[in-house]
């Protein structure tokens, strides 16, 4: 039942856990494909960035968290949110306006979200170096150990408070797009704004109102990715560097364009991320003696090392087969 | 004063000029139609119109009030509607949320509109949770135009409402025209069946590369026998 | 108007060779050969990019892969024989390797023809994803030991020992037949797919070359890399830069005559055409993905044989050495200054960006050594240690600045490209 135990901690709770952080910045980069129509390049750096904040934060508050009960870095998550999507919105409006102004061809965009990804990046370690660092400053990370009520389990499940609270998170904040994008006036300009810009521009929806919510949205759902990734790992400056291929993965795979889609799309690469670097010899270990092959000591697909791979191949693989994606996004 | 007049209105896109002076006016309660080869401007000056081509010259003025170069957004405000001729609905969105986005610009409860626009078009009072990308071409076309009544315009423009449109259709969609207009609407409308748009207009506005050739009431177009012989098909 | 350009861009030419002069006098002309001769491979590499962007419209945000590419056929093809690997049994184990590889090719191409026997679907995908699973693990477990007794036993398998032109043809063969692949997946959809699908390839590279250590040796690197012209060990540094540089030199001229003659030709009228308006140049009939292919192929051909020259000319191959920064981004900026779609612009973009990127580190360095000393001097203020590596990342900051600022207010370049009206 080890082996079991193992392959939950290994797979299931890590699956869903980086799945959760793949989903939470999908989301942002399909809704802005969808309202400005150009792939974002330094959304994994608003996740950094976001995170960043929230360092600051708790290094200023540090007693806040112990006095709540919670982590401080999470107590500050709102705050931190809230300036990495005034950041975001700030950077729409100096760098990407402009060009949309001029009526530049999508590309050129994305070229500058580009020069937009290496200004974060030589800003962020300018000021913060090249270490990574912890979030819990004044605190400590929970870490719940569930025993099996198995017999033969000696190992317990594994969970953190930072992975509990981004679950949790995750639930809350797609329930929250949810209402908003099907139950208020501005969401449904949202989604009308993505089906036919030149219509709601028509119907006197106003579009740049419409944009600016996006970006306060992606800009807030990446900051909240970024600090609890950060907070269940470390925080990194090349933290976005490990990011931006499979949330671009995940929201192809789950159709450009379809916020729902990009939280499968998160999943899916979360999991076939874990399923592929996890060693498939340790369970298979209990039968060795039924097997007709020796079993060798590592049998996982991909090598931790090339876990970057795994994105990337899906990615190509959705590209030849369902360049819409699973959920039919748009075509492009 | 007219409920719409332009003036010597020029403009294009980018570096070519597509409407070289044209001038129009329509009255409160009246139906212009404007009719007119291919590549004559017709869609262009809908568009120029209502701000989303520049003008380079000329005016235009809603009851009297100079609205050349207007944002869209603004002549929305100002109870003006326009209903292009493609890609006219969301197709995502439900009849409703379609209708809603009409009344964007809305502060107050349009609630009665929106039943008066069910009312209107009844096809639609079914289908009012259908994506109305699932609807048919004549159902789109209403939805289409109900969106732009949610405004409760006093003026709007349609580019080609009957464009793909079953005969059948056709004269359902000039039908409702005509009953939209009875109820104090001004219509600009662009056509391509200029026989049948004609018919219902109180004024027509023939043109071609970009300038009036004929402007008279619509009956009088149709039978001016050099109108009828070179732009109604004889 | 034709003067008044020619003014402009002989100014700027000017500018630069004063530029160039000042570094040789302050850096001494060994150390400003040296910078010439980085730049003339970053140039050729630079009109890659310049081809698939400005001729195509490609966005290539891989780069450093294509010419990591470059450098690694360089090293392999060109370095000494390993005698003591290729008479050792570990020879024939790596060709049972092969042979492994070989056979699951076959197998799965075996299960992908079930097709043809008209077994159905339901069965053939299954089987299919079995196969490759079973076949791929059976693979990767017959390479680990061998590449292991060959990290242990011999370090890496070596070079071939090849002159180095071949290794730096090679290395433009395999950068464009990588292209291939990913441009035929990629082409037929929107721009932003390659872009997003370059970068993923560019890291994979580096990461295979980065662990492949029976290979490549890994972060260990493989030096010194043959010349092509005697080294600064024979004749000198100045005279072996200056032999390396005329070699670099020639091949950008041959470069240079041959997409100048393609661009003035049909071949070139016909991308132009294709970029500026895709529609109307698929509706005449022109087979706008193939063409583009075809370039994008042919730009990382060019990166691919830029980028072995740079390693060759570096004399190391340092697979940690390929950096985003350096091999792509930078490359961007050049193009996107100098003028994308001007061969001339992009050449002068090349040598002008790389010579501020060179004087930038130390001047840089010396503003922050004289902002911690007057620092501490005035007010006891103390320079964390990293200090250093951290001001270096202003140059990161800037050349997102720079790409930025480009765009917006100069998007065709200094150079802009000429557009000939045929009236």
């Amino acid at each position: 039942m080890n082996e079991f135990v193992f392959f939950i901690n290994n797979v299931l709770i890590s699956g869903v856990v980086i799945g959760s952080i793949y989903a939470l910045g999908a989301v942002g980069i399909t809704l802005i494909f969808s309202i400005l129509r150009f792939a974002h390049f330094a959304h994994a750096d608003l996740m950094t960035l976001g995170a960043f904040f929230a360092f600051f934060l708790t290094a200023l508050f540090p007693a806040i968290g112990p006095a709540l009960g919670l982590p401080t870095a999470f107590v500050m998550l709102p705050l931190a949110m809230g300036l990495t999507a005034l950041t975001a919105v700030y950077l729409d409006k100096a760098f990407y306006k402009p060009l949309r102004a001029q009526g530049v061809k999508p590309i050129v965009l994305v070229m500058a979200s580009l020069g937009v990804t290496l200004m974060l990046q030589g800003l962020i370690r300018m000021f913060m170096g090249t270490s990574s660092r912890n979030l819990y400053i004044d605190d400590r990370k929970g870490i719940h150990r569930i025993d099996v009520p198995f017999e033969l389990a000696n190992r317990p499940i594994v969970i953190t408070d930072p992975q509990i609270l981004l679950i949790l998170f995750l639930v809350v904040a797609v329930i929250a797009l949810h209402l908003f994008l099907t139950r208020s006036k501005l969401g449904k300009a949202m989604r009308a704004m993505s089906d036919n810009p030149d219509l709601a521009r028509v119907s006197g929806i106003n579009t740049q109102k419409v944009v600016t919510v996006t970006w306060i949205i992606a800009g807030s759902l990446a900051a909240a990715a970024g600090t609890l990734l950060s907070l269940d790992v470390s925080l990194k400056p090349d933290l976005s560097f490990m990011l931006l291929l499979p949330i671009f993965a995940a929201a192809i795979v789950g159709g450009v364009g379809h916020p729902y889609g990009a939280l499968a799309g998160g999943f899916v690469i979360g999991f076939a991320e874990t399923l592929s670097v996890f060693n498939w010899a340790v369970l298979l270990r209990p039968f060795r003696d039924q097997l007709w092959f020796d079993l060798p000591a590592n049998l996982a697909f991909v090598p931790t090392e090339y876990k970057i791979t795994v994105p990337f191949f899906i990615l190509l693989a959705i590209l030849v087969w369902r360049p819409t994606g699973l959920f039919k996004g748009k075509v492009l | 004063m007219h409920l719409l007049e332009a003036k010597n209105v020029h403009g294009g896109y980018g570096g070519m000029n597509i409407l070289n002076g044209l001038d129009l006016a329509i009255n409160a309660d009246e139906i212009g139609v404007i009719v007119g080869p291919n590549g004559a401007g017709k869609s262009t000056l809908l568009k120029a119109i209502f701000g989303l081509l520049r003008v380079t010259e000329g005016s235009i003025e809603l009851r009297g009030e100079l609205i050349t170069n207007a944002d869209p957004g603004e002549l929305v405000l100002k109870k003006m509607a326009f209903v292009p001729q493609e890609k006219n609905i969301f197709p995502s969105l439900t009849v409703q949320e379609n209708l809603e986005m009409g009344a964007y610009s809305r502060q107050d409860n349009y609630q009665h509109i929106l039943e008066q626009v069910y009312h209107f078009f009844p096809p639609l009072a079914d289908k009012r949770s259908q994506p109305a990308g699932e609807l048919s071409g004549g159902q789109r076309q209403m939805v289409a135009m109900g969106r732009a009544l949610m405004i409760e315009p006093s003026l709007i423009l349609l580019d080609e409402p009957t464009a793909g449109l079953s005969p059948l259709y056709m004269a359902d969609i000039f039908e409702r025209i005509v009953t939209i207009n009875a109820a104090g609407v001004g219509v600009l409308m662009v056509e391509q069946h200029a026989k049948q748009a004609l018919k219902i207009a109180h004024k027509g506005f023939v043109l071609v590369a970009g300038q009036n050739r004929f402007t008279d009431t619509g009956m009088n177009l149709i039978n001016n026998p050099e109108v009828a012989k070179a732009f109604l098909g004889g | 108007m034709n003067t008044q350009w020619l003014t402009k861009e002989f100014g700027l030419c000017m500018a630069l060779a004063v530029s160039i002069l000042l570094l040789m006098v302050f850096m001494g002309s060994a150390y400003g050969i040296r910078v010439l001769v980085e730049a003339s491979c970053y140039a050729i590499i630079a009109l890659g990019l310049t081809i698939q962007w400005g001729y195509a419209g490609l966005f290539n945000a891989g780069i450093m892969g294509f010419v990591a590419i470059g450098g690694f056929s360089a090293m392999l093809l060109t370095f000494p024989v390993n005698q003591g690997f290729w008479s050792s049994d570990q020879a024939s184990d790596l060709g049972q390797a092969f042979l492994k590889l070989l056979g699951a090719v076959v197998i799965v191409w075996a299960v992908v023809q079930l097709r043809r026997l008209s077994v159905p679907r339901s069965i053939r995908l299954p089987l299919l994803l079995i196969t490759l699973a079973v076949a791929y693990l059976w693979v990767v477990n017959g390479f680990a030991p061998v590449t292991q007794a060959i990290v242990s036993q011999h370090g890496f398998i070596g070079g071939f020992g090849m002159p180095v032109w071949v290794g730096w043809l090679v290395g433009g063969i395999l950068a464009g037949t990588v292209a291939y692949f990913i441009g035929h997946i990629c082409l037929g959809l929107r721009s932003d797919y390659l872009a997003i699908a370059t970068l993923g390839v560019a890291e994979i590279i580096k990461a295979f070359l980065k662990n492949s250590e029976w290979l490549t040796r890994g972060t260990l690197t493989v030096s010194p890399l043959p010349w092509p012209v005697p080294s600064a060990g024979e004749v000198g540094f100045i005279t072996a830069r200056a032999l390396y540089l005329s070699v670099t030199a020639v091949l950008i001229a041959i470069i240079f005559y041959l997409l100048h003659a393609a661009y003035k030709g049909p071949w070139g009228r016909m991308m132009r055409a294709i970029r500026d308006n895709e529609l109307s140049s698929a509706a005449m009939g022109k087979d706008v993905n193939q063409r583009r292919l075809e370039v994008f192929i042919l730009g990382c051909i060019l990166m691919g044989i830029g980028g072995a020259g740079l390693a060759t000319f570096n004399g190391i191959f340092d697979p940690n050495g390929y950096l985003p920064l350096h091999h792509t981004f930078l490359i961007w900026v050049m193009v996107i200054l100098g003028g994308p779609g001007n061969n001339l612009g992009t050449l002068f973009g090349a040598v002008f960006v790389y010579v501020i990127w060179i004087m930038s580190e130390p001047v840089a360095l010396f503003i922050l050594n004289t902002v911690s000393y007057f620092g501490n001097l005035w007010f006891a203020w103390e320079a964390p240690s990293d200090f250093a590596s951290r001001a270096l990342q202003a140059r990161v900051f800037s050349i997102g600045l720079i790409i930025t600022l480009v765009l917006r207010y100069a998007p065709k370049g200094l150079f802009p490209e000429k557009v000939q009206q045929y009236s």
